[in-house]
């Protein structure tokens, strides 16, 4: 479905990612771990075409389709989808108006609204004085409501209290048990991975994507030891992609 | 005068233009209208025992209050005013009535090259409600021409006044209005400004006198610079009275044009309030806008503050949309169409519809 070949990306003038390979298949969610400021945002965003993100090397293939040089909403018409780690705010348009133009099903639009408790927000500018929380369900509104394929998710549950990583979890996993859906997503708590099942887990540091595995097991291991028993495990195993 | 409706005044190749200045032909959503074009009145009427409107020189002759009024806003603020109008209208609300249904007044430059000069007053007796929206546009014919509008505003106590102008001219017209606007203790007046047409250049600079205790202004305007365009638009609001307020809320485009938004607030009196916003988008490489807000004092007991911001849209905003499926073009007209809300204009549900059609009807053609 989604293939990284070899790719790294700069921004600015400096190099993020180096020579990332990675597969996501069809109905087979990944996850990806890494501490801070090690790329993993910068990945997302290299595969939706965002601008100051520079592909230096690699290919990036959905379905076949080379995307390096397309524009972001021909990667969407593929079938991309991203949902925001911070999205803006943007003043006078509603998040209805995004909602209507995503979904022409109107009763969808108000149900999935209800059931994420956006009801009172569809009126409003979008993002404007959200909480983190309710930005997240927001992003998720309207990921839904575009309908992709491949979903990226960039820590969909940060921000958001213990009652809304369930109907957030369990929304995103009834949308992610659909045939011919996938995601990749970046989690450093791990509560989604409690709703969400992912199949695949992959460490990222320093740009680089070492070590591929379960990801429950990833993220317990991470959780007591910490990224530098990656980094030491890295040193014995050797890369492994 | 006031024969038929005010459809039977309009003709075919003006009804457009009247249009995108907000007239109703069908008078069906207001309780009143009123329709000069260039220097002679073709229509008045009335759907409402409430509401008086007429020619303001037929009213000088038979209302003594219109006589009393005409000037003293004016003369309140010392101010120059220009003698030679000819039309305008008189507008009066009578005590404690609630005009549902706006009224609406058409000012229309018909003529290439004329100078329309006109003097309106607008009476809101205490207690009353009223929205009054204000067309100014001119004919395909009279790209050129000029356009004076002096207006007073006298909203008596507890009275509230909503006043929205829409201006839609030609490229080479030139335009001044003129207005001030008194308030009594607790009244309240809203004054709204729309500007999306190209205009060779307008100067405005409205100001409310807030001499009542606990009277409220607000000005807000949205404003569409084309290239050429030169629109020097402020307001002011000078607070003599405790516990009054005033807000501004300013936005302009630059698709190239020249824009100066001012504003000014000047608390004459302790336990005032005041807040001024500006916000410009530059679209082109080429325009101008220029904010200049500000607030003048000599109380401590004040609260006045101000925001102003000026820039390109924000890429971020544009890739956001992008990444839910629009165009990168789509996504810039998403974002300047919310910039330009309506909603900013403190207009009941039906006019803010009505007012937003208009204007996507507009900015449709303008990018």
């Amino acid at each position: 479905m989604l293939e990284i070949i070899d790719l790294s990306v700069q921004v600015g003038k400096k190099m993020i990612l180096r020579d990332i390979n990675l597969v996501i298949r069809e109905n087979v969610p990944a996850v990806l771990f890494g501490p801070n400021g090690s790329g993993k945002s910068t990945l997302l965003k290299a595969i939706m075409g965002f601008s100051g993100y520079q592909l230096k090397k690699g290919d990036i293939v959905f379905n076949g389709k080379k995307l390096n040089d397309l524009p972001i909403e021909k990667r969407v018409s593929l079938g991309l989808g991203i949902m925001f780690q911070n999205p803006p705010k943007i003043t006078g348009v509603k998040l209805l108006q995004i909602a209507r133009f995503l979904s022409q099903d109107e009763q969808k639009v108000q149900e999935l609204a209800e059931r994420l408790s956006l009801k009172n927000h569809l009126d409003r500018d979008i993002n404007a004085g959200f909480s983190g929380g309710e930005m997240k369900r927001s992003e998720l509104f309207q990921i839904i409501m575009q309908d992709p394929r491949m979903l990226l998710l960039d820590e969909p549950e940060s921000g958001v209290d213990l009652e809304n990583i369930s109907i957030m979890g369990k929304a995103l996993n009834d949308y992610l048990k659909q045939p011919g859906k996938s995601a990749l997503m970046i989690t450093h708590t791990g509560y989604i991975l409690d709703y969400v099942k992912a199949d695949n887990g992959c460490v990222m540091i320093e740009g680089e994507l070492w070590c591929v595995g379960n990801p429950k097991e990833m993220f317990e291991s991470i959780r007591k030891n910490g990224y530098g028993k990656c980094k030491e495990c890295l040193h014995v195993q050797g890369r492994d992609s | 005068m006031s024969k038929g409706g005010i459809a039977d005044h309009i003709e075919a190749q003006e009804k457009e233009t009247l249009a995108s200045s907000g007239l109703d032909s069908s008078e069906e959503t207001r309780s009143a209208s009123f329709l000069q074009k260039d220097s002679r009145v073709f229509f008045s009427r009335s759907f409402s025992s409430d509401v008086e409107i007429l020619d303001i020189r037929e009213a000088l002759e038979k209302i003594p209050e219109a006589k009393e009024n005409y000037g003293r806003a004016f003369k309140t603020l010392n101010r120059e005013y220009p003698q030679d109008t000819e039309g305008g209208y008189f507008i009066r609300i009578k005590k404690g009535a609630v005009v549902q249904m706006p009224i609406q007044a058409c000012l229309f430059l018909k003529s290439q090259g004329f100078k329309q000069k006109v003097h309106n007053i607008v009476i809101v007796e205490e207690g009353a409600k009223v929205y009054l929206i204000t067309g100014c546009s001119a004919s395909t014919a009279a790209r050129e021409g000029f356009h004076l509008g002096i207006s007073e505003f006298f909203i008596h106590k507890g009275a509230y006044l909503n006043f929205t102008m829409i201006h839609s001219w030609q490229e080479e017209v030139s335009v001044k209005p003129m207005s001030i606007a008194l308030l009594d203790e607790d009244a309240v007046y809203v004054s709204n400004y729309i500007c999306m047409r190209p205009v060779k250049e307008i100067t405005m600079y409205p100001t409310a006198m807030l001499s009542g205790e606990r009277s409220r202004a607000s000005f807000n305007s949205l404003v569409l610079s084309h290239p050429d365009c030169l629109q020097d638009i402020g307001s002011r609001a000078i607070l003599r009275a405790k516990n009054t307020q005033a807000e501004m809320t300013a936005r302009a485009v630059s698709l190239g044009g020249n824009v100066i938004s001012r504003g000014h607030i000047k608390a004459e009196s302790p336990l005032v309030k005041g807040h001024l916003e500006c916000r410009g988008l530059m679209l082109s490489e080429k325009g101008h806008i220029y904010a200049i807000p500000e607030m003048e004092t000599d109380f401590r007991d004040v609260d006045l503050s101000h925001e102003a911001a000026i820039g390109k849209i924000s890429k971020d905003e544009i890739e956001y949309l992008c990444a839910r499926g629009f165009s990168e073009n789509e996504a810039q007209s998403i974002i300047v169409r919310g910039f330009m809300d309506a909603n900013i204009l403190g207009l009941p549900e039906m006019l803010r519809k009505e007012i937003s059609a208009i204007e996507e009807q507009t900015l449709k053609g303008s990018f």
